[in-house]
């Protein structure tokens, strides 16, 4: 008999909330690497904090905010190569500026632009998931081919702690481990879907665990601490491409803000809670670090914000000087070639627009 | 009475039903603690309890596949699908199982479930949270399909879904959750499934729709009345069991018809109303039959959707082609 109770796993932590911790490991990442890895984070938070107080102004519609989870994507995100395939979740906007995502593309995308739509070429990031866990599919077979073709890219899934309920996270777990592909299950346990907290969703103490049952490596580690994020996706990764198979990572986080703009979350936790994680916050912790080492100033930390601003400002301006993209988009995508009727179906749209004078 | 948005005549349906029989249970994502999240089930935990109210795992083939197995063995669920673009993810738990139960079980079981879900555009929201989705379950034999256009409706049809023995699909327009107020009696009522409304009668053509579109609709077969053209407009109310009769009356007298729905108009139920025509009334028609029908595209972002959506301009050039015979 096998009891889950017995299974104790522990959770990698370099840096903790104090900006202390393990000091060897901490010692061995270069002031580059830690600078590097705090303004990701900072510009992360301020595009943020940015876009939901544009939503509130109407600016842009419905925003899923990820304030809290940055050391979770910043980390994991920094231990890729830029060709590696990221298949996101609504919420990954800090991985996948990072892997190339311009910033006036997601402008266009919030808008609910049909200019929005489209990754620029050569930017191996899947469109945005909204149906829950889908994704976690297309990255095993994304990672399949690229086993099958001898490429050494890895294909990572993105996704939170609800999606772990749904039938395709698990048939994809199943899938990766049989054919042994170099993927890697990234869940943000941010430990609420909407309103539905962690203990409602799942009676398994940890979700790293999960991948036992597959026949897979599986991971706890604090998604808070941008260090222990990096150094366990990057044994990941290399092992992945190393051929050595999946592994499944649970970053335990959490969601500082609301699930969306169109959610009110006083209606499900309690501000207490909220409280206590603003205390492990992801960039209080390496901002105490870098001031340890005398790397970085009150003064240089406003001159940085002033300027993620002025680049947010930028790219908001230039989102919505340059054209939307035509209602004839929505039919030119649906085939490689419009079939007969749907063509009608565009000339009809386009004649009407003409004559209300409109593009 | 009391004057209720659609959103509360649905509240108020469920608890009532709730309080009626001990046997009716509400589950799905955020219903609980959340309300839902359009607070389609405010106060039902606070109420009934989590023994009646349960914010389930997000898995909607778990929700829907275990509500037939509470409804086997004696339960009534309510089961939420957050938004109807989710229910593709329970596809097979909802059109080849909770449909065929009572069928395979040579009628040993049935399978009384309600699947409510909103649905329908013009709200701005992200991808697949707008979609009309009807027909895939009007081509799914067992399944009954509602959809609802006002409180008054929404509250009577819920409360006959609920007590109905087979599965029954509730579709709720989002758009119209809190677009305006009507009176609801506060006592239990039901409306019979399978009963279309006439909500306006006219001489000049029908317009048949059912849902999101119906005050559309409405309203401009008003405004249509200022330029002498008098439309009947039928709201379906209920696809399946469908009010064939009620079509074929109203077709009988104008003579000309046009069908008005959000869903792509490719094997949209549109094209099953016109066929049903065209089978029963062929020689009443004084010109061919109208479609204004989402186009056959996926349901597109924000910024276009009110092109794609029917709207004033499309149906009044519907009327024009119709009025030209
Ligand atoms: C298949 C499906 N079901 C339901 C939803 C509605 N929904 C959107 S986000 C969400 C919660 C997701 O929680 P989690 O996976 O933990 O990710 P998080 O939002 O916390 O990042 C739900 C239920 C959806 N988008 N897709």
């Amino acid at each position: 008999m096998f009891d889950p109770n017995e299974l104790s796993i522990e959770m990698v932590q370099i840096l903790d909330e104090n900006g202390g911790g393990d000091e060897a490991k901490i010692a061995a990442f270069s002031d580059d690497w830690l600078l590097n890895a705090y303004k990701a984070m900072r510009r992360a938070r301020v595009i943020d904090e940015r876009l939901l107080r544009m939503q509130r102004q109407g600016r842009i519609g419905t925003y899923a905010p990820f304030s809290g989870q940055e050391a979770a994507q910043v980390g994991s995100a920094l231990a890729l190569r830029n060709d590696d395939w990221i298949f996101p979740s609504y919420r990954e906007v800090a991985v996948c500026l990072l892997q190339g995502m311009p910033l006036e593309q997601f402008f266009h995308y919030v808008q609910g632009r049909l200019s929005g739509k489209r990754m620029p070429d050569g930017v191996n990031i899947f469109p945005t998931q909204i149906i829950i866990a889908a994704q976690t599919l297309h990255a095993v077979g994304c990672a399949w081919a690229s086993k099958l073709k001898g490429e050494p890219h890895v294909s990572v899934a993105y996704f939170g702690d609800g999606a772990t309920s749904e039938g395709d996270f698990h048939e994809a777990m199943n899938f990766a481990a049989v054919y042994n592909v170099p993927v890697i299950f990234f869940c943000q346990n941010n430990q609420y879907a909407i309103s539905v907290p962690y203990a409602k969703q799942t009676a398994s103490r940890t979700i790293a665990q999960k991948a036992l049952a597959y026949g897979m490596k599986g991971v706890l580690v604090d998604g808070n601490d941008v260090l222990a994020v990096y150094e366990t996706m990057k044994q990941a990764v290399d092992a992945a491409r190393r051929g050595e198979g999946p592994m499944l990572i649970e970053a335990l986080t959490y969601r500082l803000g609301p699930h969306t703009t169109a959610d009110d979350p006083t209606k499900y936790r309690r501000p207490e809670e909220v409280e206590a994680w603003r205390r492990k916050d992801p960039l209080h912790r390496v901002r105490v670090l870098l001031a340890r080492r005398g790397l970085w100033t009150e003064a240089q930390e406003e001159a940085f914000v002033a300027e993620v601003n002025a680049e947010v400002t930028a790219a908001y301006e230039a989102a919505i000087a340059s054209p939307s993209g035509s209602i004839a988009d929505v039919f030119d995508y649906v085939y490689s070639e419009a079939p007969k009727l749907l063509a009608e179906q565009k000339a009809e749209v386009m004649r009407r627009k003409q004559a209300k004078g409109v593009k | 009475m009391a004057e209720l948005t659609m959103i509360e005549a649905i509240n108020e349906a469920m608890r009532q039903e709730m309080e009626r029989n001990s046997r009716v249970i509400v589950l799905g994502e955020d219903v609980g603690e959340n309300g839902g999240v359009f607070r389609a089930t405010d106060g039902l935990l606070e109420q009934f309890g989590p023994d009646r109210v349960f914010d389930t795992p997000l898995a909607e083939s778990g929700i829907i596949g275990t509500s037939i197995g509470l409804a086997i063995n004696g339960m009534r669920p309510i089961a939420e699908i957050q938004f109807l673009g989710f229910v593709y993810q329970a596809m097979d738990q909802l059109a080849a199982q909770a449909a065929r139960i009572r069928f395979r079980s040579g009628g040993r079981f049935s399978c009384p479930i309600v699947v409510r879900s909103p649905y329908g555009g013009g709200v701005r929201t992200p991808e697949l949270h707008s979609d009309a989705l009807e027909a895939l379950f009007t081509h799914s034999p067992g399944l009954k399909v509602v959809m609802p256009s006002n409180p008054y409706d929404a509250k009577g049809l819920l409360i006959s879904a609920i007590r109905d023995d087979d599965p029954v699909l509730f579709l709720e327009p989002m758009k119209l959750y809190r677009a305006f107020r009507m009176e609801v009696p506060e006592e239990p009522y039901t409306i019979p499934l399978g009963q279309a409304r006439v909500v306006k009668e006219g001489e000049d053509l029908t317009i048949i729709t059912w849902g999101a579109t119906v005050p559309l609709v409405t309203k401009l077969a008003d405004e249509m009345r200022t330029k002498g053209i008098d439309a009947e407009v039928i709201d379906l109310r209920c696809l399946q069991p469908l009010d064939i009769d009620a079509i074929l009356a109203s077709v009988e007298k104008t003579g000309r018809v046009m069908i008005v729905h959000e869903a792509v108009k490719t094997s949209g139920f549109g094209a099953e109303v016109a066929a049903l025509i065209s089978e029963r009334a062929l020689f009443a028609l004084s010109a061919p039959i109208v479609r204004v029908a989402g186009y056959d595209t996926p349901y597109p972002v924000p910024s276009v959707e009110d092109d794609w959506l029917p709207n004033p301009a499309r149906i009044a050039e519907g009327i024009e082609t119709l009025l030209r015979y």
